[in-house]
């Protein structure tokens, strides 16, 4: 089948182009490797990821590492200011009223604010995603009857709604998290849907279409891995909106119930110490806002790093070196 | 060529739109197509835009469904299928699409563009081996390397993107390929690589080609035989040299006389240049469709819907024309244009001076 | 992006550009046929991208005479648009006019600054976009936008600009004007938009008219009806036209000279009949090849290997080399300038008629413009 036909295919239509492609995109062939490789380039994405990382391992090991320091009282020290050892490590920054250390706070509550705020964005975006992408993909009464619901959702209060809620049932974590993902899948499902629904109308959507590719098969292949890097930015930026969402039902007394601290729980206590203790709230509050663009510039990062279109973008700096010592890459 | 592989008989397929100006919200995109493509053959399909051509290739991709008419290919209509009939005839008939930039995802590399059919058809090289060898195989015979089958779309010029929508197109070993216009979108060196390219496949493969293209050339070149499509219907076929040399519909000889041609030695020709625009595919005209435009119209031309006329060709081919008054075929182009041409600008003066007035 | 080096324009004396251009702006009346109305000289555009500065267009100097057309042909990435738009002055921000001149009736446009240019938007260069679409405001009536030359340039209120409008539509065979000068542009069919932004080109009756592959979204019929008007225009108020395109046979058909660009270069030009009849660059003769005409039907058509060189990879020496049939050592060394070439019946290359009867060119004594070449080989060509 192939021998005579390539023959004459072979000779004059082999693409000069080649040549200097390949030397180019030696380093980019595999995947993960590369992406790794790709991240050291970035300065900010690489402190980020340091960043995030760091906050992660806290959440993980810090509680155990921390014990009952969080809960200790000791009036003693109450309201030391921070940045000075003369108290001994653990109230580096500083303590509340109540002389507990500000350091082993914020580190328990890191375990707290994460294991509500991870969850709630975890499942809105899941959930906000595929529904989004279905009901943007099959357009008709799916999109209409997906959108008024969304529509719906977005009217109501989510504070309030919140409020009414977490009375009903009991203010535990879980009911958190999953009021939180309610209110706030519309966001997901809004942005999956119109992606989708343009996507879906793509020449090479049309192209799985005549293969015979099943609905769900196109949108596997050919829709999430487009719209992702788009849903995971908007993810980070609704991490920061549900830590803040948490601190105001911890405010109300619905949110985490003390002893257990979060962040938010945090900046809102020591709200009314803003003139006396600053440190009490501007800890946890620059935990916040650390961990969330944090979170921002990685995703940012990372759409752009997983757009093939795109990633030459980040490739930069890097090949400006290859090109002054052209010796060592010229080799293999 | 007894008989054609794929017969398309009388298919019809309305959109319903916003409403137009006339309060008409039915685009009649197909009126009544009836086409055959014999096996191994090339059958150029030929008109503007908005004609219809790129809904007909949909169509018959089952990528929209028909109102009426049948398709039969070898036998069996594709529209009554379902499971796994369907995906079987869907093997058969692949499609190459216009851009080539458009037509490949961005995020998968080469590789997997082409054996990506294969993930809905299973059953045709079921191990990851057969398919390793059988992307390297397909990528040899449209002329790419094998290492090519790990890089992404971008790093591809267009006419080698083109090349890989041609293997993902084999990749079924399709008997019947539709290219909707497949080298408009690229430059006139890069064209020459891909017909070519083509032109060798069929005759490697004996596919059959159904060439949609508004470039009057190219057709030329590939087309065994051609079909001139105006506002949803199929006003002229014929072998190519019988429809290029002899064209019998008005239409289709204002076309091959609009189309510029690379002609250095003669002097600039006289040529049809036809009045007016293409009527709205909502609103179509009374009886013949083109009447509008025509220089040879007459009162029964908008009255009555033309038949299509079996005009005898000189080779003995079979040429068909829906027109009243299909130009004469011994004078051929040249005739024709020098009668055109003088009615045409008698025309346009008309037009001149009532505007004036 | 941030590395890119900016290159300074080149510094020329403004004051005498200056005082060039307000005299002649103020002058009017119509260009004598042939006379040259504008000369490129040198033209260097460059881009800043991510990979440093590369030069889209290099060297390019060509000129368009009144009453005729000039066809820049070349395939996608060749370096024409930019050309035009940098004649026109409305290249995009990330591009610099490195070098050259272009002279409009003696002014040179590329020492002005961007606020003296405007006064030659319109009355001395008028420019056809491919898009009419894009190309028009969806927000206004078209008489508006055709009236908005008239109001500018010379000043007109909107019922005379109105009046002046509905003019302009006449010209360019727009049916019914007095009632279609208040439509939108959407309301108006693709061939029609053309029509209303060619208007807006020729309302000032400009010395010069770009037209920038005005007819490729275009179907044929309705191109040949655009051909038609460029040309009727052409001959009423005896612009100097500049075709760009990437079709032969439109340049085959409309134009009468042509300057043939590569990679950012112009590698041949001269008469279409001649360049056509006897290419004397490897690609223009390549490309003239790989157009399938008398030929048999799927004989193999001839095509030109590879593909173009990328923009920040175009090599020293020749810019054809990779693809060229005939590449010695020379071309990769040395890059060939464009220069005079003997056409092939032998006779002198400027300033004399050509013998046979010239298609495209209006006989006569008028001085022809040079047929040149950028190639080391171009006397051995037919030996390929």
């Amino acid at each position: 089948m192939k021998s005579s036909l390539t023959e004459g295919v072979a000779p004059d239509q082999l693409p000069v182009a080649h040549e200097h492609q390949n030397e180019k995109n030696d380093g980019k062939q595999d995947g993960r490797l590369s992406l790794f490789r790709l991240l050291l380039k970035d300065r900010f994405a690489t402190v980020s990821a340091l960043i995030l990382v760091f906050v992660g391992l806290t959440a993980l090991v810090g509680p155990a590492l921390m014990g009952d320091l969080a809960t200790k009282q000791n009036l003693l020290f109450a309201n030391k200011a921070p940045f000075t050892l003369a108290h001994g490590w653990e109230y580096f920054l500083g303590s509340d009223s109540l002389g507990r250390s500000m350091l082993a706070r914020l580190v328990v509550a890191s375990r707290t604010t994460l294991s509500v705020a991870l969850p709630a964005v975890a499942v809105a975006l899941f959930v906000g995603s595929l529904w989004g992408v279905w009901a943007g993909y099959h357009r008709g009464w799916r999109e209409n009857v997906s959108m008024r619901i969304a529509d719906v959702i977005m009217s109501f209060p989510s504070l309030l709604l919140a409020v009414v809620v977490l009375y009903v049932f009991s203010p535990s974590a879980a009911n958190i998290v999953l009021i939180l993902a309610l209110t706030r899948i519309p966001i997901y499902l809004r942005t999956a849907r119109a992606e989708s629904a343009e996507l879906q109308s793509r020449t090479f959507v049309d192209a799985a279409r005549t293969f015979g590719a099943k609905p769900n098969a196109i949108i596997v292949r050919h829709v999430i891995p487009v719209v992702l890097p788009t849903l995971l930015t908007l993810a980070t930026l609704e991490f920061c909106y549900v830590m803040l969402a948490e601190s105001s039902l911890s405010f109300l007394g619905i949110g985490i119930q003390p002893p257990d601290v979060s962040w938010g729980l945090m900046v809102s206590q020591g709200r009314q110490y803003l003139q006396t203790a600053w440190w009490l709230s501007i800890f946890p509050g620059v935990a916040i806002v650390v961990t969330t663009i944090a979170a921002n510039v990685l995703a940012a990062w990372l759409r752009i790093a997983t757009d093939p279109a795109q990633r030459w973008r980040l490739a930069l700096p890097r090949k400006r070196l290859i090109a002054r010592i052209p010796a060592k890459e010229a080799k293999p | 060529m007894s008989e054609p592989l794929l017969k398309i008989d009388g298919l019809t397929k309305t959109f319903h739109v916003a409403k137009s100006a006339s309060g008409n919200t039915r685009l009649k995109a197909l009126d009544g197509i009836s086409l055959t493509v014999g096996r191994g053959e090339t059958l150029g399909l030929v008109g503007e835009s908005g004609c219809g051509k790129s809904t007909l290739a949909r169509t018959l991709m089952m990528l929209e469904t028909p109102d009426e008419g049948t398709v039969s290919f070898e036998g069996t209509n594709p529209f009554g299928l379902r499971g796994k009939e369907l995906l079987g005839w869907r093997r058969r008939v692949q499609m190459v699409f216009q851009d080539p930039f458009a037509s490949l995802n961005a995020r998968m590399n080469a590789g997997d563009i082409i054996a990506e059919p294969w993930a809905t058809h299973r059953g045709l090289y079921p191990t990851s081996r057969e398919r390793e060898a059988r992307v390297r195989e397909l990528l040899h015979m449209v002329g790419l390397r094998p290492s090519d089958a790990r890089k992404s779309p971008q790093e591809f010029s267009g006419g080698q993107r083109q090349r890989i929508g041609i293997a993902r197109a084999l990749a079924l070993n399709p008997d019947v390929m539709i290219l909707d216009e497949p080298v408009s979108a690229l430059d006139l060196s890069v064209q020459a690589q891909v017909l070519n390219l083509l032109n060798e496949l069929q005759q490697e493969l004996g596919v059959s080609y159904i060439f949609i293209s508004h470039d009057l050339t190219v057709v030329r070149h590939v087309a065994d035989r051609v079909a001139v499509m105006y506002l949803g219907r199929i006003i002229e076929t014929g072998a190519t040299e019988e429809v290029f040399d002899h064209p019998r519909h008005p239409y289709t000889a204002a076309l091959m006389s609009a189309s510029p041609k690379l002609d250095v030695t003669g002097t600039r020709r006289d040529r049809i240049v036809l009045q007016g625009e293409l009527p709205s595919p909502l609103d179509p005209p009374s009886g013949c469709r083109f009447r509008t435009r025509c220089w040879k119209a007459q009162d029964i031309c908008a009255d009555l819907s033309p038949e299509p006329q079996v005009l005898a060709a000189p080779d003995g081919t079979k040429h068909v024309a829906e027109c009243h008054f299909p130009l004469d075929s011994i004078k051929g182009l040249t005739g024709a244009t020098a009668a055109a041409m003088s009615t045409a600008t008698a025309a346009a003066q008309s037009t001149a001076t009532a505007a004036a007035q | 992006m941030k590395t890119a080096t900016d290159q300074a324009p080149a510094k020329r004396s403004r004051a005498a550009a200056t005082a060039a251009a307000a005299g002649t702006g103020a002058a009017t009346g119509q260009a004598k046929a042939h006379d040259v109305v504008l000369q490129v000289r040198d033209l260097a555009v460059d881009i800043r991208t991510h990979r440093g500065t590369v030069r889209a267009v290099n060297s390019v100097a060509f000129e368009a005479r009144a009453g005729e057309t000039l066809a820049l042909l070349g395939e996608s990435g060749c370096g024409k648009s930019m050309t035009a738009k940098a004649l026109a002055g409305i290249m995009d921000p990330v591009c610099d006019l490195a070098d050259g001149e272009i002279l409009l009736n003696g002014t040179d446009l590329a020492a002005l600054t961007a606020k003296e240019r405007l006064k030659f938007a319109g009355p001395e260069l008028g420019i056809v976009f491919q898009d009419a679409l894009t190309a028009l405001n969806p927000v206004y009536t078209v008489g508006t936008q055709l009236g908005e030359a008239f109001r500018i340039h010379r000043g007109l209120n909107a019922k005379q600009a109105r009046v002046e409008a509905i003019d302009l539509m006449k010209r360019v065979g727009i049916p019914e004007p007095e009632s279609r000068i208040n439509s939108y542009p959407h309301q108006f069919s693709g061939g029609m938009r053309q029509r209303i932004l060619i208007a807006m080109a020729v309302a000032l009756n400009p010395r010069l008219l770009i037209a920038d592959e005005p007819t490729t979204a275009l179907d044929v019929t309705v191109q040949a009806q655009i051909m038609q008007l460029l040309r009727k225009l052409r001959e009423e108020g005896q612009m100097a036209v500049i075709l760009i395109t990437h079709d032969l046979a439109v340049v085959a058909e409309e134009a009468d000279s042509v300057a043939v660009m590569y990679a950012g270069n112009v590698v041949e030009s001269g008469p279409v009949s001649e360049v056509f009849a006897d290419p004397r660059h490897p690609y223009t003769k390549g490309l003239l090849e790989s157009v399938p005409v008398h030929l048999e039907r799927g004989a193999r058509l001839k095509s030109i290997a590879g593909s173009p060189p990328e923009l920040h990879d175009i090599p020293a020496g020749c810019v054809y080399q990779s693809r060229c049939p005939l590449v010695q050592d020379i071309c990769r060394a040395e890059r060939p300038v464009l220069r005079p070439v003997t056409s092939v019946t032998g006779t002198p290359v400027t300033g004399a008629p050509v013998t046979g009867t010239p298609v495209n060119v209006p006989s006569g004594t008028e001085p022809r413009p040079a047929r040149t070449a950028a190639c080391h080989f171009s006397e051995e060509i037919n030996n390929v």
